[in-house]
């Protein structure tokens, strides 16, 4: 085995929040000299689309997610919104409105978007593997996908995965 | 302290300050100073750690009001 240091990420999520931690890892991983590979599979597709504005945010059935306004006075942004479940999933658009509003606190944080990580992993030459077998299961076509995506199964992921030093499942 | 090129990462968070320096670095000499002025108090770990890593050289980390200043040498 070289020195050269690697890492493996399989991604199988498919929402705003749950887009970051692979993106985050996988860019600085590479900044830091590592080969990095993320596998995408099942719901993790999602963040392979050319168009991402797919990609939300689901307060509901989500104890740990606080609900708070990034706008207006300080006194309205410290308000903690309990919202029973109940409610939630009743009221039409409510995942919208909670996918804005995250957006929001996103930019008010100066945290990157996913659009602007996806490609800074491009840019440092992550490899991302879309799963062939899971493209085919949600009918998606090749071309619902960003240039550059290459399509494997868990063997290919493997002939990589088990030479890293890092190999994480998200 | 000398530098040869500066970076501005006011305002951006985690990991934006690393892959930006990682960015600026690849653009400059063997030898030559970058600085790198952030506001993200979780930098003061990352840059130490980012320099252990790669081998670029922490020359110095300083810390003024809420603005964090590091000094990198490229390995």
């Amino acid at each position: 085995m070289d020195d050269q240091k690697k890492m493996a990420i399989i991604a199988t999520k498919g929402t705003l929040d749950w887009a970051y931690p692979p993106f985050i890892l996988a860019s600085t991983a590479a900044a830091l000299g590592y080969e990095t590979q993320i596998f995408f599979t099942f719901y993790g597709l999602q963040m392979l689309r050319k168009d991402l504005s797919g990609l939300k945010v689901s307060p509901l059935g989500n104890p740990g997610m606080p609900m708070k306004m990034p706008f207006g006075p300080k006194w309205f942004k410290e308000i903690n919104w309990n919202i029973p479940n109940a409610v939630q999933s009743l009221v039409p658009f409510y995942e919208d409105v909670a996918t804005t509003l995250m957006k929001q606190t996103i930019k008010n944080n100066g945290v990157a978007t996913i659009p602007e990580l996806r490609e800074l992993c491009q840019e440092a030459e992550v490899k991302f593997i879309a799963c062939q077998m899971t493209v085919e299961l949600f009918g998606f076509e090749h071309s619902d996908f960003i240039d550059g995506v290459e399509y494997g199964g868990a063997a290919t992921f493997f002939e990589f995965a088990g030479e890293t030093d890092i190999c994480l499942f998200i | 302290m000398n530098f040869d090129k500066e970076l501005d990462a006011k305002g951006l968070n985690c990991p934006l300050p690393i892959l930006r320096t990682k960015k600026t670095l690849n653009e400059m000499t063997s030898g030559q100073v970058l600085r790198v002025i952030a506001t993200d108090p979780g930098s003061v770990k990352d840059f130490a750690a980012f320099a252990k890593q790669t081998g670029n050289e922490l020359l110095s980390s300083a810390e003024a009001g809420s603005e964090y200043t590091f000094f990198i040498k490229k390995k």
